[in-house]
Order: C-alpha cells, then sequence, then structure tokens
C-alpha cells in the first residue's frame, strides 16, 4: 500500500508530467520543456526538500529527463531540456530498458552494514563475540566493534544482543529488490544492472527520495495523436478501480485525450482463460505436476532472467494485453496501439511484442488528465462494445486468474488446486525456484504468480488505494455476466 | 456533539495526486475519532482551477477550511485542533 512518505515522491513527480504534458500542448515545447524546473521552483521560493533551490531545479531537470523518456544516467548534464525535448519528438523509437535513476536525487544511502550502537552495554559475557563465526567483531573502548570487513550480514550477533543494541541497516532499493539488481557504483549512487532487472518496479515505490523513475513514452504517444494517427487505447482491467469514475465513462475521457477508441484489455483476458484452461486440461493428461500462470509481466521477466529452470511449468497461453492486440490489428494494421498499464513491467512486454506500440501508465493518464483539464466525472457514459466477462475483469485481483481458468474447466473440478504467490519477493522466488528444481508444489497444482501483493490494482503506477480499488472492480466484475451463466447460454 | 466534517475532492486533479490515498489513510483512523468526525468523498470542490493550483492538489476541507497539498498530518492536525476548540 501506499504510505504517507512515498505519496510525497509520487505527487512530484506526477506534477513534472503534468507541466511536462501542458508544455507539449503549448505552442513552444521546447521552451517550455527547458523551463520546468524554474516554473516549479522560481526565484526567491523556498526550498522545500533539498539544501537550496539549485539543488532542487537540478532534480526537476533530471526527473523531467525521465518524463521525456531518457536515461538520466547517460545525461552530460550539458545539453539543455529543450535539445532533449527535440529529441524526444524525432526519435522514432523509445528507450529500451524501463527504468532509470536520478543520481542528483539519489541519496547514496550508506552500504547496508549490521552496527553496534550506543546501547551496548559493555557486558562481561559478550555473547556478540562467542556468536560471531567470522570473529568479526571486537572489544575496543569498551564497546563492541563490528569490522565491517569481515563481518558477513547474517545477524546472528543482533539475536545474541540480550540488550538488542546491535542493529543492521539497509538501502530501501536494494532491499525491496527481489533479484538483487541494484548495487552502488563507485560514486555511491545506485545503478540498475539492466541485465538483472525484472522491471517490477518495487524500487521505485522504495526510495524514500523518488530518486528512481520509469522512462515515460507519454510524449511518444501524444505526439502520434497530435499526428492525427488512428492511436487506440487499451485499457488494463486494474484502471476501473483507480479512476474517480463510473467504468462507462471511461472511453469518453480517454477520447476527449485523443484516441480513436478504446477496448478493454478484460476482452483478451476471456481468450486468455479459455486457452489457458484448455493448457492446464492437457498438461494434467499427460501427468504434469503443476502449472504456472503467464499474464504478470514481472514474472515473465523474472522466469526470463532468474528462473529459467520453471519455463517448461509456465503456461503457454499469452497474456490477455497479447490476444487485445492481436484482434486490433488484424481489424486496423495501421492503427497505433496503446496499452493503459498500472504497472512498468508492462514495458518489456510491450516493447517485445510488435501488435503494441507503447505504453502509457496510470499515472502519466491521470496527469495527462490534468494537463488538459479533463474531469473525468463529466464524462459521457458508453458501454464497451464487447461485454467482457466477470472473471476477466477479475484478471486484476490476486487469485483472479486462477478462479477464471476454474471457472472455464471442463473437467472434474477438484482436479484444479490453486495456489497464488501474492507478490514477488525473496522469500517466494525462493519457493518457485524448489518447485522447479523437485517439480513438485505441495500446495497445489495451479500457480498463480502476481508480481504485486494484491494483484495488478496493486502496481506501482496506480492512483487510488487498493481496498477502494478492490470494491470498485468487484463491483464491475459483479455487473458481467459469468462463465458459468455463458455456458448455460451456449 | 456535532461532527467535524472531512471532505475529500474527488475530482480528477485530486483523485491523481493522491486524494484518495488520503482518504483511505483517513478511514483507518475513523474509529479513533468515532463519533467526532465524518469523512466523505465529494466531487470536485473547484479549488484547482487556476492554472497553477493543480499543484496544490489534493485539497480536503475539514468543516470549511481548504486544506491545500493535503497530507494526513496536515488534516490530523486540523481535526485535533478544532476537536479542541468545540471543549
Amino acid at each position: 500500500m501506499t504510505s504517507n512518505s512515498e505519496l510525497e515522491t509520487k505527487r512530484l513527480k506526477r506534477e513534472v508530467l503534468v507541466r511536462l504534458i501542458r508544455a507539449f500542448l503549448s505552442d513552444n515545447f521546447a521552451e517550455n520543456a527547458r523551463l520546468i524546473p524554474y516554473d516549479m521552483r522560481p526565484k526567491y521560493a523556498e526550498a522545500p526538500f533539498r539544501c537550496c533551490n539549485y539543488k532542487e531545479r537540478g532534480i526537476l531537470r533530471a526527473r523531467t529527463l525521465a518524463g521525456l523518456g531518457f536515461s538520466i544516467e547517460e545525461d552530460d548534464e550539458r545539453t539543455l531540456l529543450s535539445d532533449y525535448a527535440k529529441r524526444a519528438l524525432e526519435r522514432e523509437k523509445p528507450d529500451s530498458n524501463p527504468l532509470t535513476v536520478v543520481e542528483s536525487a539519489c541519496h547514496s544511502c550508506p552500504s547496508s552494514q549490521v552496527y553496534v550502537t550506543e546501547l551496548c552495554q559493555n557486558c562481561v559475557a559478550k555473547p556478540c563475540m562467542n556468536a560471531c563465526r567470522f570473529g568479526a567483531i571486537s572489544h575496543i573502548g569498551g564497546k563492541s566493534v563490528i569490522n565491517p570487513e569481515k563481518c558477513k550480514k547474517c545477524g546472528l550477533c543482533m539475536s545474541a544482543c540480550p540488550y538488542g543494541a546491535i542493529v543492521k541497516t539497509v538501502v530501501p532499493c536494494e532491499q525491496a529488490c527481489p533479484v538483487n539488481a541494484i548495487t552502488k557504483d563507485e560514486h555511491g549512487y545506485a545503478r540498475i544492472d539492466h541485465e538483472k532487472c525484472i522491471s517490477c518496479g518495487k524500487c521505485v515505490s522504495a526510495c524514500p527520495f523518488g530518486a528512481v523513475h520509469p522512462k515515460s513514452q507519454v510524449i511518444d504517444v501524444l505526439k502520434q495523436i497530435k499526428a492525427g494517427k488512428n492511436v487506440i487505447a487499451l485499457i488494463a482491467p486494474a484502471l476501473i478501480g483507480h479512476l474517480p469514475c463510473n467504468p462507462e465513462q471511461i472511453q469518453d475521457a480517454l477520447k476527449k485525450i485523443g484516441f480513436s477508441a478504446v477496448y478493454e484489455v478484460a476482452q483478451g483476458a476471456d481468450i486468455t482463460t479459455q486457452i489457458e484452461a484448455k493448457d492446464f486440461q492437457e498438461r494434467l493428461e499427460q501427468s504434469a505436476t503443476f502449472m504456472t500462470t503467464s499474464c504478470c509481466a514481472g514474472y515473465t521477466e523474472l522466469v526470463k532472467k532468474h528462473l529459467p529452470e520453471i519455463k517448461p511449468f509456465v503456461s503457454d497461453a499469452k497474456t490477455p494485453l497479447y490476444y487485445t492486440a492481436e484482434l486490433i490489428k488484424k481489424e486496423y494494421p495501421d492503427a497505433i496501439t496503446v496499452f493503459i498499464s498500472p504497472c512498468f513491467a508492462k514495458r518489456r512486454e510491450v516493447l517485445d511484442n510488435p501488435n503494441v506500440n507503447y505504453l502509457m501508465n496510470f499515472e502519466e493518464l491521470g496527469a495527462t488528465l490534468i494537463a488538459m483539464g479533463i474531469e473525468i466525472d463529466a464524462c459521457e457514459e458508453k458501454e464497451f462494445d464487447y461485454q467482457s466477462s466477470k472473471e476477466a475483469r477479475e484478471f486484476a485481483l490476486t487469485g483472479g486468474v486462477s478462479r477464471a481458468v476454474l471457472a472455464a474447466w471442463k473437467g472434474e473440478k477438484d482436479a484444479v488446486k490453486p495456489v497464488v504467490i501474492n507478490g514477488l519477493d525473496k522469500a517466494s522466488i525462493r519457493d518457485l525456484k524448489i518447485y522447479a528444481k523437485t517439480g513438485k508444489c505441495p500446495a497445489g497444482n495451479l500457480i498463480e504468480v502476481m508480481c504485486c501483493p494484491g494483484g495488478c490494482i496493486a502496481g506501482n503506477a496506480c492512483l487510488g488505494s487498493l481496498k477502494d480499488a478492490f470494491k470498485k472492480v468487484t463491483a464491475y466484475a459483479e455487473k458481467g455476466q459469468s462463465l458459468e451463466e455463458r455456458k448455460n447460454d451456449e | 456533539m456535532r461532527k467535524i466534517t472531512v471532505k475529500v475532492c474527488q475530482g480528477t486533479t485530486c483523485f491523481v495526486m493522491g486524494g484518495e490515498i488520503i482518504k483511505s489513510m483517513l478511514n483507518s483512523l475513523e474509529e479513533k475519532y468515532a463519533d467526532k468526525i465524518e469523512i466523505s468523498s465529494v466531487r470536485c470542490l473547484g479549488a484547482c482551477d487556476k492554472s497553477d493550483s493543480f499543484s496544490k492538489a489534493p485539497y480536503i476541507m475539514v468543516d470549511d477550511e481548504i486544506i491545500s497539498s493535503a497530507t494526513l498530518e496536515k488534516v490530523v492536525t486540523v481535526i485535533e485542533r478544532k476537536l479542541k476548540n468545540d471543549q
């Protein structure tokens, strides 16, 4: 769930996006983009977060760069934002790696260490020294001291100290990363190893300085709209939960932005469900022990980069986005398709799928609505042409995908034993590794993997609260026809 | 005893700038302030209509007082002050 401090950094990032989109819509994009840091921190204004306005502007410049879709690490700090804005307009293809670190915002936090605090009582028994297996603790000046070169951060001394006087400090982004893709460079700044990164975005939410940014494609999308192209929005089922309006008003709001048509990705979820249920049935007939779902992009990246051994167990069904985009491109081959996404991880999937041209996340969509002055609550209501099923609409919720497969199941219901991995972290990745290695999952046979705890409605680009989003998505799902009812109708 | 009204703006701007998140945090405090406050979502308060005022969203209204750049702390401070004055 979004915390109060996380909200502060998110507001800052969203304000930059709104100003950037306004600049794009103005008659002088390049110049107005250049002025964003100055508009946000004018002369004599009090610096709200950092030492001075010059530092604040430096950081805001870098945030604007991310908004323009550039890699901050590659910035020479000499090029003007106006030149970057021009380059953003000229580029044919957006940058590949989804995340970038604002070095000037990165606090270069002290590396994680185990540390004996002043609360050390200089006791006689010295349980900390006895507990340490690496000889890292010595007694200096009436206090236990840890030699960081010998310390392996195992934490045994921490649990041994009867006063709780030993603590472990952490680096939030490193701690949040489930795949150890963040390290520090020689200057102490966080660096993302893109060979390891699964774009889950957990570091984006974890950094209290808001130093990690997604590289936005919002300018690329707006450029296509401005050029009068046939730009079609494909909305993730989670969007229903993250706008202050009825689901029926979303189409009109997106059309006001300039999209020519709006499709629910839930339409493709109906296809995924059928294929995944069939896939699972065939696997069970061939005495497979378990199968995992395949729609979470964070998980797909995890399998590719860190868990290739589980690949044979992953369903061959494609994602709801894949099928929806395929349908659209078949009908309108020249259309520009934009996935409206709750998370950053989908960037990778979009990059690998020629049928999806761009991704606009919920934050960027929200910023666009603000910049254009679209009051979504006043938008007209219109139902979607395709009526997605109840189960498809629930794909956005943890447990939703496995419930859908179960609802589409043609055999004995008892044969399906769903297990839900509600959030990828180091522990759940370890579990998945064991399932792959032993070929067995003791908890069940249909493993649904969701990178974010709560499902896509908890994605890191989401706008509202998890509770409210759950309520809205569930209410919308209830209005849809269930797969059971559909079966009876046929 | 009268109830202090807390109105969270649900206009597009305030929602996107985190109004809903603050509302959910306030809701979890409702027990603490049982019978003393009433939290509701309202349609756009119209506080963001000037060109730069979007950057001060979310706006939350406690009784007739509009709080800009609202945070949980700011709202709670105003509630506490009003409760004290009411005594």
